[in-house]
C-alpha cells in the first residue's frame, strides 16, 4: 500500500507516450510541392481568408462599437464606420459602475463553477463504473446516458419550470446549478469514458492485488492519468454553462439573480438609440472570460469537442 | 512458533462469512450502483422525470399558477387547426435543412482547407473556433446590430459600393429576417462542423493520397473516393448533432427577432416558450415541445445507423 504513490509516478512517466495525445501529428506535408504558388493562392489562401474574415468580423464589430463615442456610432457619413480615432471607455464605465453587470458576471461564474463541479464529480464516478466496474447492465446504462445527451433543453424547460417551482427553487441560482448537470453529465461521462478506456487495465489489477479498494484505485491511479480528460471536460462544461440561455431565462426572475446572457437581452434592450455602445460592451465583457480560458486550453477544448463526437 | 500463531489469529477474521455489508461494499453490481448514484440521481430527477412530465402536461390544461385537468388530446387538436403552429413547423424544417446543409458544405470545405500545409495553422484553427466559444446570445446581439434597420454596416457598405440606394430592412422583412437568422446560425455552427471534420481528416493516412496521385487521380477523384468514404462515419455523427441542435434552437432566434416579424422566424422552441411562459398556457406549450420529439427520434435513428456503420467499417473489436 505505501509504495502505491511511487508506482504511480513511475508509471506516469512510462505511460506519457501512450496516454491520450491531444494533438495529432500533421501528415499533410510531402505532396504540397505538386501545387504551384499561384494555384495555392486562389484555391487555398483566398477562400480561407474570406471565411476567416467573415467568422471574425462580428467580434471586430462588437469591439469597435463598444469603444466608439455615441456621436460617431450613428453618424456614418462624417466618420468612417470601420475605425475610430478617439476611443472611449464610457460604455464600459457605465456597465461596471452604473448597472448590475458585475453582479451578473458573478452569478454566471457561480452557477457555471457550481454546476461544472457537480457534473464532473458525478461523471467521473459514472464513467469509471461503466468502463471498469462493468456491473450488470453497464452497456445499457452507457447507451441511455448517450441518449440523454440527445435530449435538448428546449423540450425540457416547460416541465422543468413546474418541477423547479414545486421544489421551491424558482428564482434561485440553485435551480440552475441543479438543472445544468442534466446537459453536462451525459457529455462529460462519454468524454471521460473514452479517456478511462485508454488507461491500461493491468495497472488496476496490480493495485487490486496490492489490496487497494476501488475508491483508492480511482483516486490514486485513474484520475491522475486522466487529467487531460478532466481538464477538457471541465472547460467544455464551463463553456456550456456560460452559454446556456433558456433555463436561465425561464427559472430566474429578479434582476439581481440573472446571468449575463439573460440580463443583457432583457435589461439592456430599451428604446434608447444610443444603447448599442453599452450593449456591445456588455456582450464583449461577457465573452472575454471564455475567450481567455479558451486561449490557454485550445488543445483541450478541441479534444473535448472531437472526443465526445468520436466516442 | 509465536509468529505463526499471531498471523493465524490475524488472518482468521477474513475467513468469516461475507455479511450483507461486505456484499454492499465489494460486490461489483452494488459498487456500480453506488458509483452511478449521483449521475443517475440528476438524470432521473431533472431529465427523465421532466421528459415524462412534459408529455403528461401536454394532455392537460395546466396554466401558470393552476394545476391542470386531463383533457385528452385537446391541445393537439387545437394546434392542428392553428396556422401559427404550422408556420413554426415549416420555419423549423426550413431553418434546419437549409442551415444544416450549408453548414455541412462550408464546414467540410473549411476542414479541407485547414488540413492543407499552412503557416500559422494552430493559430488559424484557434481563430476559426472562436464563434463556437462565445455565448450564442452575445454573438446574436452583435448580429442584431449588424442587421440593424438604419445603421447596418452591410446596408452602408452596399450603398457606398453603389449596389443599393436604400437601407435593407434586414430583421423587419419576413424573407430577409429568415435569411438573417439562418446566416447567423450557419456562422455559429460552421466552426463546430469544420473542427470535428478536421480531426477526422487528420486520421486519414497520407500514403493513400500518394498512391492515388501515382495512379493519376485528380483532386476531385481523391476527395470522392478516399476522403469522403473514410469520413462518412464522422460526418454522420457530426451532422446528427448539428441537425439536432439546429432543430431545437432557441437562443439565437430569441435574441435576434423573438419570432417576429409576424411570426416569420418562430421556431417550435420559441413558440412553445411564448405560449407556455409568456402567455402562461403551460399545457399548450408542452404540446408544442412534445411535437418535436418524433423529429428528434428520427435524428437519433440516423445517428444510431451512422455509429453502426462505423463499427462495421473498422471491425468489431473497436472500443
Amino acid at each position: 500500500m505505501t509504495d502505491l504513490p511511487t508506482t504511480r509516478i513511475d508509471l506516469k512517466g512510462v505511460l506519457s507516450a501512450t496516454a491520450p495525445t491531444v494533438a495529432k501529428d500533421d501528415h499533410s506535408e510531402g505532396m504540397s510541392y505538386l501545387q504551384s504558388v499561384p494555384r495555392r493562392l486562389v484555391t487555398l489562401y483566398l477562400p480561407l481568408s474570406i471565411i476567416v474574415v467573415i467568422l471574425l468580423f462580428p467580434f471586430y464589430w462588437m469591439a469597435l462599437t463598444s469603444v466608439k463615442p455615441d456621436a460617431q456610432l450613428l453618424d456614418m457619413e462624417t466618420y468612417s464606420p470601420f475605425w475610430t480615432w478617439n476611443p472611449t471607455f464610457k460604455h464600459f464605465y457605465k456597465l461596471l459602475f452604473e448597472s448590475h453587470y458585475p453582479r451578473w458576471l458573478w452569478n454566471t461564474m457561480y452557477v457555471a463553477v457550481g454546476a461544472t463541479m457537480l457534473s464532473i464529480i458525478a461523471s467521473v464516478l459514472a464513467a469509471y463504473a461503466i468502463v471498469r466496474l462493468r456491473y450488470r447492465g453497464a452497456n445499457l446504462v452507457g447507451g441511455l446516458i448517450f441518449l440523454a445527451y440527445l435530449v435538448p433543453p428546449s423540450i425540457l424547460f416547460i416541465p422543468l419550470a413546474t418541477v423547479v417551482f414545486q421544489y421551491g427553487l424558482f428564482d434561485s441560482p440553485l435551480a440552475l446549478i441543479l438543472t445544468y448537470p442534466t446537459i453536462l453529465i451525459p457529455f462529460s461521462t462519454w468524454l471521460l469514458m473514452g479517456y478511462f478506456k485508454t488507461i491500461p487495465f493491468e495497472l488496476e489489477e496490480c493495485a487490486l492485488i496490492d489490496g487497494a479498494s476501488r475508491w483508492q484505485i480511482l483516486i490514486k491511479i485513474v484520475l491522475p492519468l486522466a487529467i487531460p480528460g478532466l481538464i477538457s471536460a471541465f472547460i467544455f462544461c464551463f463553456t456550456l454553462c456560460w452559454n446556456e440561455f433558456i433555463y436561465a431565462l425561464t427559472f430566474l426572475q429578479s434582476t439581481q439573480n440573472k446571468t449575463v446572457p439573460v440580463a443583457i437581452v432583457n435589461e439592456f434592450v430599451d428604446g434608447d438609440v444610443y444603447r448599442w455602445g453599452s450593449l456591445m460592451a456588455g456582450a464583449l465583457a461577457g465573452s472575454l472570460p471564455l475567450v481567455i480560458l479558451y486561449a490557454f486550453f485550445v488543445e483541450h477544448y478541441v479534444s473535448a469537442m472531437t472526443g465526445a463526437v468520436k466516442e | 512458533m509465536a509468529d505463526i500463531v499471531l498471523t493465524h489469529t490475524k488472518a482468521k477474521p477474513q475467513l468469516r462469512e461475507a455479511t450483507a455489508w461486505d456484499q454492499v461494499k465489494h460486490n461489483r453490481n452494488w459498487l456500480g450502483f453506488w458509483f452511478m448514484l449521483p449521475a443517475m440521481g440528476f438524470l432521473i430527477f431533472f431529465l427523465a422525470y421532466p421528459l415524462g412530465l412534459g408529455i403528461w402536461l401536454s394532455f392537460t390544461d395546466t396554466k401558470i399558477g393552476r394545476v391542470g385537468q386531463f383533457i385528452g388530446s385537446e391541445n393537439y387538436e387545437w394546434l392542428w387547426d392553428d396556422a401559427i403552429f404550422w408556420l413554426s413547423v415549416t420555419n423549423t424544417l426550413v431553418y434546419t435543412f437549409v442551415a444544416s446543409a450549408i453548414k455541412f458544405a462550408i464546414g467540410l470545405y473549411l476542414a479541407l482547407l485547414l488540413n492543407e500545409n499552412l503557416p500559422f495553422k494552430a493559430m488559424l484553427r484557434a481563430a476559426v473556433l472562436i464563434p463556437f466559444i462565445v455565448p450564442t446570445v452575445l454573438s446574436a446581439l452583435a448580429f442584431w446590430w449588424i442587421f440593424d434597420s438604419q445603421f447596418s454596416i452591410i446596408s452602408w457598405s452596399l450603398k457606398h459600393l453603389g449596389i443599393i440606394d436604400y437601407n435593407i430592412n434586414f430583421l423587419g422583412d419576413t424573407t430577409w429576417a429568415r435569411i438573417c437568422v439562418i446566416f447567423a446560425n450557419i456562422w455559429r455552427g460552421v466552426p463546430f462542423v469544420a473542427i470535428t471534420l478536421l480531426a477526422g481528416l487528420q486520421t486519414v493516412s497520407p500514403s493513400l493520397y500518394e498512391a492515388a496521385t501515382l495512379d493519376g487521380a485528380s483532386r476531385w477523384q481523391m476527395f470522392r473516393h478516399i476522403t469522403y468514404p473514410l469520413l462518412t462515419p464522422i460526418i454522420a455523427v457530426v451532422m446528427t448533432f448539428s441537425v439536432l441542435f439546429t432543430f431545437t434552437d432557441f437562443q439565437l432566434i430569441w435574441a435576434m427577432t423573438r419570432g417576429g416579424p409576424v411570426n416569420a422566424t418562430h421556431l417550435m422552441a420559441t413558440l412553445s416558450y411564448q405560449r407556455a411562459i409568456i402567455a402562461g398556457q403551460l399545457g399548450e406549450g408542452a404540446a408544442i415541445s412534445s411535437a418535436m420529439i418524433p423529429f428528434l427520434l428520427a435524428a437519433i435513428m440516423v445517428s444510431w445507423f451512422g455509429l453502426q456503420r462505423r463499427k462495421w467499417q473498422q471491425g468489431e473489436n473497436n472500443d
